[in-house]
């Protein structure tokens, strides 16, 4: 019975997983899902409308997610303790932005919860959920804060700089978004485009009758020349750009907001607006009329209109809210936990079934992991590491491959609990970086080249996984060496060849890497070494992973000493991973990461202090006191004999 | 004896294991100097220098370093390689990775250590239409004396920012007059003085009118400095007195020596080349509704009048041009202005090492580690 738990829990957490492939369900009605795989454009890439909504939280809240209090008081107050929260779907939230900004206005989506920002804005203590209109009287006060703050470089500003211009920020977002279908005065699309009926024709005919000298109605044309300035303020601030152009035009370019479309009417009135642009209006009806079927019919019939001209960018919107909706990084990184958990137990129980059913778990969440990566592949049409987000998940998935072959040739359990360790916490801190932005953002033109970021990124980030491995396995060697009876001189034995070929492995890569990186820089800026400090972290995981295996070879060093610097390579390379970019300094920089520095010191005082239980004699080790006594006691018996 | 001692110390690894350390911590010292220093300096303290001696700005503390240099540590590594490959040389199928693997380190460290010397590294600056003969050094200046009496050609006396000091006095047989540097600041600020003040720099040309103030180093990646110097000219048939020579005083001051026509200006060095690079077309894509660069390229013209050669073609990001031993990047451009293309210039003659030696580290290092690694399963197999 117990050898098919393993099977069991695949099924298990495998459905749980493929449920996710499931678009949400329609909400009242509405077929939201539908809605979020529209495709717009929006820092200069295509991207479905579940992305804009992502990435705009993003920068509204610091949260992909809408949750917020439902009391709507006009008075800021704090959130008691009994206070209901209710959340929605980001789409369904971008829905009503777009749709309905009044309403939008309301909600409480804002957080505030800097203490020195929260005094500012007189507001209690506590965090703070506001809505648009809570923080409005506060708005020359937050505007003047956040000028003075954004003419300081940012990785010189105090939180409380970086607080207040991460708010005016996600505010001015909001203000944009409230204005990318129509002049938010208006209220609504369609009193926007009545309005827009009633003033067109007569004012153009007052317009050409001025510019012929002839008599006109002043009136006429000032009603056209204001709500052609309204829609001007559309064409300009709009966020995501929502109206693909026809098919003529067909390029990123052509995309762009429906004030454009507007303006363009001034010249032939008699025009209709855009078929997009109408979809756009009848949605908005619909859905102000709370009429799910028609604004589920209006969203099918503009994904008709996409299939005919712009099919690919269709495609990819939809495979990206897919994406969005399944999230498969974050369903590997809960099995991963469940990995490491039933591996530490199977440590010590020596039954197969408990081993076995990690291992499953871990290839499962090794699935997900890989499915997640070839997604990410497909929808930007890149390798799998563009950005410090993606090199995260990238070297996660390197250890779990690596962990995933050792488990195969030496079957101890050991390389599970390595993996899954890898696999979730680099999961947990691609998580966070997540937060800071778009993760499939473009990449500037240095970077620009599939070559380059195919090869050199991608050698480094294995050789980054190979040596965090090896530092994690060595880890492990001496926890169980030093707090367990296990590590028997055999095992150890064992360990430490494993950790040599893993260290052998890191080297070539590292080495590679390194070099490809050099080779870059050589096509790109002339030089083929600038001792930028990127470059430096990587030589010096090179170096490092040399001076072991010199160590090694010289024998200058005991078998606890190399795991001891098997862990310090973890030390190296989260430096030359991470400590680099927090520097500010030279061609590599990325900007400035205030907790981030507080975890890496984290870490780093973790593997030093396990270097240091490490260093312990060998009589302090559980494992090894007893061997000692042996040895001992086969001496005494040799001399008395 | 002796000789032996020093010949196992040599080839000893514990030595190799010492230098490796000393370069890794090398390497981290220098990189955060960078901060406060700068990548310039840190290159030519750290790593450029057999001692390094200098400080180190942690927080608002200066920590005196005194240590082994890049190229102190670099030799020793190097006779610890040349010492060991010589003892242990052998041509085993096991050992041939390894020995492929440190003769690659050996180009490298040759390569990186003394052919480094003649890399230089200069730009171009374009605006669309315009053609220049020579590419301008990032940091270095120049003080040029150009007579321009005769029609047919100017004669230009360049002199190299190194000759700039206190007291110096340059002669040269091409100038009819000496040139005596009063004062010398390798960064200042020029401010707009009142005709006649006290504090004037000069008493002649520009200077009349301008105050120098001395400023502290550059040291961010992509600011340079900006020297001025307070000079005499001296000499028969030369306008007494002293003048004032500034980066930022880019148009030529004029002065007569006699009958002939001479000017000076302190301009960023100069590298002629025998040929003309015309800019044609600069375009700079962004991605749509946003200001990240996509994409830069720059269509130019050469033409080389002693080899009658004329042809356009393309640069851009990640593909250069090679041309008359120097290799031309697209290198940046002028956010204030969209026809302007900067033109990053390389001349590196032993710009072929690296790439060999690590064809090299790498064959030898997977050798070494595909025998290995045959060797460890075969014995787990057989266990």
């Amino acid at each position: 019975m117990k050898k098919f738990i393993p099977f069991i829990l695949l099924g298990v957490f495998g459905l749980w997983a493929l449920n996710s492939l499931r678009p949400p369900a329609p909400k009242n009605g509405f077929d939201f899902a539908a809605f979020g795989s529209l495709p717009a454009l929006l820092n200069g890439r295509i991207q479905p409308l579940d992305s804009v909504a992502r990435n705009c939280l993003l920068q509204i809240r610091s949260r992909a997610t809408v949750r917020y209090p439902i009391e709507q008081s006009s008075e800021p107050q704090n959130v008691a303790k009994t206070e209901k929260f209710e959340t929605m779907l980001p789409v369904e939230w971008l829905a009503e932005v777009l749709f309905n900004p009044a309403k939008a206005d309301e909600r409480r989506i804002f957080v505030v919860d800097h203490p020195e920002l929260l005094s500012l804005l007189k507001l209690s203590e506590g965090k703070q959920f506001l809505s648009f209109n809570q923080l409005r009287p506060h708005f020359p006060e937050i505007d003047r804060q956040a000028e003075r703050a954004m003419k300081i470089e940012p990785a010189r500003r105090t939180t409380f700089e970086k607080q207040v211009v991460k708010l005016y920020t996600g505010l001015v977002v909001f203000q944009r978004l409230k204005n990318s279908m129509f002049p938010e005065d208006y209220g609504n699309f369609t009193n926007a485009l009545s309005d827009l009926r009633n003033v067109l024709a007569p004012g153009v005919e007052a317009f050409r009758a001025s510019q012929a000298k002839k008599e006109f109605n002043q009136n006429d044309l000032n009603r056209l020349v204001m709500a052609m300035q309204k829609w001007d303020v559309v064409a300009r601030s709009a966020y995501p750009r929502l109206i693909p152009s026809d098919k003529n035009q067909h390029s990123s370019e052509s995309w762009h907001s429906p004030g454009e479309s507007v303006l363009h009417l001034v010249h032939d009135p008699t025009a209709t607006l855009p078929k997009p642009v109408q979809l756009f209006a009848a949605m908005s009806a619909a859905y102000l009329q709370n009429n799910p079927e028609e604004f589920n019919k209006t969203v099918s019939e503009y994904e008709s209109w996409l299939a005919s001209s712009y099919s690919e960018e269709l495609s990819k919107a939809k495979r990206e809210s897919l994406f969005n909706n399944f999230a498969p990084f974050a369903k590997a990184r809960e099995i991963y936990i469940f990995a490491f958990l039933l591996a530490c137990f199977s440590l010590f129980n020596l039954t197969d079934w408990v081993r076995r059913s990690s291992l499953y778990l871990l290839a499962l969440a090794f699935v997900l992991h890989t499915v997640g990566i070839l997604f990410r592949m497909s929808i930007e049409g890149r390798p799998p590491v563009t950005n410090l987000y993606s090199s995260v998940v990238f070297v996660g998935w390197v250890v779990v491959l690596i962990g995933l072959y050792v488990e195969k040739k030496f079957p101890f359990g050991i390389s599970i609990l390595v993996a899954s360790i890898g696999g979730f916490a680099t999961q947990i801190v691609a998580h966070y970086l997540s937060l800071s932005g778009d993760t499939m953002e473009v990449l500037r033109a240095v970077l620009d080249t599939n070559f380059w970021l195919a090869t050199h990124v991608v050698t480094i980030a294995m050789g980054y996984g190979a040596v965090y491995f090896a530092g994690l396995f060595a880890v492990i060697y001496i926890i169980l060496g030093v707090f367990t009876k296990r590590l028997t001189p055999d095992l150890a034995r064992l360990l430490n060849r494993i950790v040599y070929g893993i260290m052998c492995f890191a080297i070539l890569f590292s080495f590679l890497g390194t070099v490809l990186g050099g080779i870059w820089a050589d096509q790109s800026w002339g030089r083929f070494w600038g001792w930028d400090p990127k470059e430096n972290g990587a030589l010096i995981i090179v170096l490092w992973t040399a001076i072991y295996l010199h160590a090694r070879w010289g024998k200058l060093v005991s078998e606890r000493g190399l795991m001891n610097m098997a862990v310090f390579g973890n030390v190296v390379t989260s430096w030359s991973w991470f400590g680099v970019n927090m520097l500010g300094v030279g061609l590599h920089s990325y900007g400035f990461m205030d907790t981030a520095a507080f975890w890496l010191l984290v870490f780093i005082c973790s593997q030093l202090a396990i270097i240091g239980i490490g260093s312990l004699p060998l009589k302090h080790w559980k494992s090894f006191a007893h061997q000692e006594i042996i040895d001992e006691s086969v001496e005494a018996a040799k001399t008395t004999a | 004896m002796a000789i032996d001692k020093i010949i196992n110390f040599l080839t000893s690894i514990r030595l190799t294991v010492v230098c490796l350390a000393l370069a890794m911590i090398l390497v981290f010292i220098g990189t955060l100097a960078q901060v406060d220093k700068g990548i310039f300096i840190v290159q030519k303290e750290f790593f450029q220098s057999l001692i390094v001696i200098s400080d180190l700005r942690v927080f608002n503390y200066r920590i005196p370093i005194v240590f082994p240099g890049g190229y102190l540590i670099g030799l020793v590594l190097l006779l610890n390689l040349v010492a060991s490959f010589i003892k242990q040389f052998s041509l085993q199928a096991k050992r041939i990775g390894l020995m492929l693997t440190h003769v690659g380190l050996l180009v490298l460290l040759i390569g990186q250590l003394f052919i480094d010397q003649f890399h230089t590294e200069s730009n171009m600056r374009l605006i669309e239409g315009q053609s220049l003969n020579y590419s301008e050094s990032y940091n270095r200046c120049e003080l040029a004396f150009i007579k321009t009496s005769d029609p047919q050609f100017d004669t230009v006396v360049a002199i190299p920012e190194s000759h700039l000091y206190k007291g110096n006095i340059i002669r040269n047989p091409h100038m009819p007059f000496q040139v005596k540097i009063h004062e010398y600041h390798p960064n200042s600020r020029l401010e707009n003085l009142p005709q006649g003040s006290a504090n004037a720099a000069s008493t002649l040309g520009a200077g009349r009118s301008i105050r120098v103030l001395p400023m502290p180093l550059e040291t961010k990646t992509d600011t340079r400095n900006a020297p001025s110097a307070i000079i005499e000219i001296i000499g028969d048939n030369v306008p007494a007195g002293t003048w004032l020579a500034s980066f930022f005083l880019d148009q030529p001051q004029v002065f007569t020596v006699g009958n002939e026509r001479w000017t000076f200006v302190l301009r960023p060095e100069r590298y002629y080349k025998p040929y003309y690079i015309t800019l044609i077309d600069f375009t700079h894509e962004k991605y749509p509704g946003t200001d990240i660069p996509k994409n830069f390229s720059s269509r130019v013209k050469i033409t080389n009048p002693q080899s009658g050669e004329e042809r356009e073609v393309l640069i851009y990001m990640n593909n250069p041009l090679r041309y008359g031993g120097e290799t031309y990047y697209q290198g940046s451009f002028d956010p204030n202005d969209d026809r302007v293309s900067i033109l990053q210039v390389v001349r590196n003659p032993a710009w072929t090492t690296p790439y060999i030696a690590c064809v090299l580290v790498g064959v030898g290092m997977v050798i070494h580690f595909v025998t290995n690694l045959g060797v460890f399963v075969s014995e787990q197999r057989k266990k």
